[in-house]
């Protein structure tokens, strides 16, 4: 029988590096199609200000991400697997309709889903470094011989605008459905709770150790020593949706 | 909460201290305040005329005020030999006919469409005396007129239909005695008036500037720099800066912007940027014409309507000549904004002995080479001068037509108003081939703007052309400009993807509701 226990699942940088990014990401967008000429309200010199300093921060957040994802181990969450890929597809086609279980169980250890792990390597990996590197040619690709950077000799910049683009249309489409699969966790509210808070309830097998409990995790072991326990609720009496 | 504390010590400060370095400082503009400083020095001539002793008397020739002027001057005769001011040709190189010899002496314009038969009276404006006909001697330095660039009491005057010689009559006593380096007047007493009247020809080239606030031109404002064409036109040995490419063909010897602002003037980078490919012109003169209209467009053909047997004269509400039936219909604008080519600073231009293709829609008196792949070329600001000049239908050559004479009855269309002996005079005087019939072609004239530089808080603004629909460079092609370019398939299939997102999630939503719904039935019963 499954049983339930609140685990500190987000630490508080991830947790700041998430909500930051996400912030980025849209502020990212409305100034950009706005430079884009898609709408018009900061005014095309106040986006493009706005935009640059945006990207700016978007990159130091990123080094600093890649760094924590280094020094944490974190980074392992992201490696691909093709195991219960296709349940969990077929979850999202089918079984969640049929109130089925999740096929994937999030542990400390492992807390994306295949595709999750998929699709945010994808966007660490390709989206994200292309559309740094697009926005950085666009910032400097015809900088005077004068100016700090060298001309990169990119004779024009549609390449790179149209690349930057597509990006863009991407990572909207990305957050559009991201921000409708994180209705999709135990309850509608769970995932959202766990991102802000950093605190979620897993469910752990009967016998087993809680896996909170086994990752060497001093800062969360504090908290949680100083975290009065929570009686768990059991999962079949809870509102679903 | 110590590990907060800890947390904003190892992230967010290095964050803040990061961004901070990143931000631009505000800095002072160093170089415009230097600028400022060298330019309002006062020029303190070297020499005063009036105490040469050999200008102490009356003259009546001007050859020999010149003469004068070369008995202590001993090289500037020879050096104006070789001025384009005098040689009215220079050599060029342009590329698909090779070494070239043309300026004012042999060039078409869309104006009068050239000097060709019409010499004594186009030449007024020629630094010389006595340049005629074809047959004027160009190597005789006392031909030169010193007068018309250096005469600093502002009442030297040429002659009308003089040939570039002065009215007679003057007080040259009291001109050589006040001969100094050229102001705008006396440039202006040329350049100023081209084809025919004040700023006819440039637009940004007018008669105000004399008086005009820095808001019409910065640099030559009264109330701002206050600066003198030679200040720009940089000039050594009578050898100057500047080219105006209805006469010149080569990317040389330019008088430009950067000589005195740099190529990254802008305490901005961003604008640093634009410096590659836009001209400094491009945002920074706005409109030109700002003060009286100029000429836009000459129809020739309607010339020589009559009323009540007499040729007559329509004009605007400013006064400007809308109808003449010596010059045929015209019109005006003041405050015109510019066109915008690419253009690398060279040129061409139709010859006489050139083929006109009646299949263009327009024949173009001179080109602006230039487009948005040569690392050479920027977008500028250009005045067009559209008009119909006569053409030969069966030689497929432009005609010139005499237009003036000191009498009637000699075949001058201004006074005798007959196309057809006006044409047959003017091919006779070149001595080209004339079929006898006439018709008339569209034409275009490309003339860089370079004059009236609004203040910087007037120039452009971003969204001027960055911007969707109708902004200025609307019509220039070959570059991608964000906000104003868009690629239809990148943007459609983009708008698609986030419209598929949508309707993905927003059904998948709705079947999750639908079988919660049906599930919690089942539980329930």
């Amino acid at each position: 029988m499954a049983k339930k226990e609140k685990v500190y699942i987000y630490k508080l940088y991830e947790r700041f590096w998430h909500w930051t990014q996400a912030f980025l990401i849209f502020f990212l967008a409305l100034t950009g199609f706005e430079v884009h000429g898609s709408f018009t309200f900061f005014g095309f010199e106040n986006a493009v200000d706005l935009h640059n300093k945006a990207a700016w921060a978007f990159i130091i957040l990123t080094i600093f991400t890649i760094f924590w994802h280094f020094t944490t181990g974190e980074w392992k969450q992201y490696l691909p697997t093709t195991e219960n890929l296709k349940a969990q597809a077929q979850y999202y086609i089918f079984g969640i309709f049929r109130n089925a279980p999740h096929p994937t169980r999030k542990t400390i250890l492992s807390k994306l889903n295949p595709l999750q792990r998929l699709v945010y390597l994808s966007l660490k990996i390709l989206v994200f470094p292309v559309m740094i590197a697009s926005g950085l040619a666009y910032m400097f690709y015809r900088y005077p011989s004068q100016g700090e950077i060298l001309e990169l000799g990119i004779g024009s910049l549609e390449t790179i605008a149209l690349l930057h683009t597509i990006g863009a249309y991407i990572l909207i489409a990305f957050v559009i459905v991201h921000l409708y699969l994180i209705t999709t966790g135990h309850t509608l509210t769970s995932n959202l709770k766990a991102m802000i808070t950093g605190w979620e309830e897993l469910e752990t097998e009967e016998g087993e150790t809680p896996v909170s409990q086994t990752i060497k995790d001093p800062v969360g072991e504090k908290i949680r020593e100083n975290t009065p326990q929570i009686t768990p609720d059991r999962y079949e009496n809870k509102e679903e949706i | 909460m110590k590990n907060t504390v800890t947390f904003i010590l190892s992230v967010v400060v290095p964050l803040v201290i990061i961004t901070l370095i990143l931000r631009d400082a505000s800095r002072e503009n160093k170089l415009l305040a230097e600028l400022k400083e060298e330019y309002s020095q006062p020029h303190i001539p070297s020499v005063d005329h009036s105490k040469h002793e050999v200008l102490q008397r009356d003259f009546d020739n001007p050859h020999e005020i010149t003469a004068t002027c070369i008995s202590c001057h001993t090289e500037r005769g020879q050096e104006l030999l070789n001025s384009f001011h005098f040689t009215w040709e220079r050599e060029d190189f342009i590329e698909g006919r090779g070494v070239t010899y043309l300026g004012k002496r042999n060039l078409l314009n869309n104006f009068c469409t050239g000097i060709f038969s019409n010499e004594a009276t186009c030449n007024r404006c020629h630094a010389g005396y006595g340049y005629s006909d074809k047959n004027f001697d160009f190597t005789n330095q006392y031909n030169v007129d010193c007068l018309v660039c250096h005469d600093n009491t502002g009442s030297y005057e040429k002659l009308r239909g003089g040939a570039g010689y002065p009215v007679p009559g003057q007080d040259f006593r009291t001109i050589v005695q006040n001969v100094g380096r050229p102001t705008k007047a006396n440039c202006g007493y040329c350049h100023f008036h081209g084809g025919g009247g004040n700023n006819v020809k440039h637009g940004d080239l007018e008669e105000a500037l004399l008086t005009a606030s820095r808001q019409v031109d910065v640099h030559m404002g009264v109330d701002g720099a206050n600066l003198e064409c030679v200040d720009c036109h940089v000039t050594q040995n009578h050898v100057m800066k500047g080219r105006y490419y209805g006469v010149s063909s080569a990317n040389t010897r330019r008088a430009t912007c950067e000589q005195c602002h740099t190529a990254a003037p802008h305490l901005d980078n961003m604008l640093n940027t634009h410096v590659e490919k836009i001209a400094c012109q491009t945002c920074h003169i706005p409109e030109y014409a700002k003060v009286n209209a100029t000429k836009m467009f000459w129809d020739w053909s309607t010339a020589g309507e009559l009323e009540d047997g007499r040729a007559f004269e329509l004009y605007d509400e400013q006064g400007n000549p809308i109808y003449q039936s010596i010059k045929g219909d015209a019109a005006w604008q003041t405050n015109v904004i510019p066109e915008y080519f690419w253009f690398n600073g060279t040129a061409d231009h139709f010859l006489l002995s050139d083929k006109v293709d009646t299949t263009e829609a327009f024949l173009r008196i001179n080109t602006l080479f230039g487009d948005a792949n040569d690392p050479e070329s920027r977008i500028y600001p250009v005045k067009v001068h559209r008009g119909r000049q006569p053409y030969d239908p069966v030689y497929l050559t432009i005609l010139q037509a005499k237009l003036w004479d000191r009498e009637a009855g000699r075949g001058a269309l201004w006074i005798d108003l007959d196309w057809e002996r006006a044409l047959v005079e003017g091919m006779k005087y070149l001595d080209r081939p004339y079929s006898g019939q006439w018709d008339f072609v569209d034409t275009e004239m490309y003339l860089p703007v370079n004059h009236m530089v609004s203040p910087a808080s007037e120039a452009l603004q971003c969204q001027d052309c960055h911007t969707r629909t109708n902004g200025r460079m609307q019509f220039v092609e070959g570059a991608y400009i964000p906000g104003k370019t868009t690629n239809a398939a990148v943007d459609s299939l983009g708008v698609l993807l986030i419209i598929m997102s949508f309707l993905g999630v927003i059904t998948h939503a709705v079947i999750r509701y639908i079988s919660h719904r049906k599930n919690k039935v089942v539980t329930s019963s």
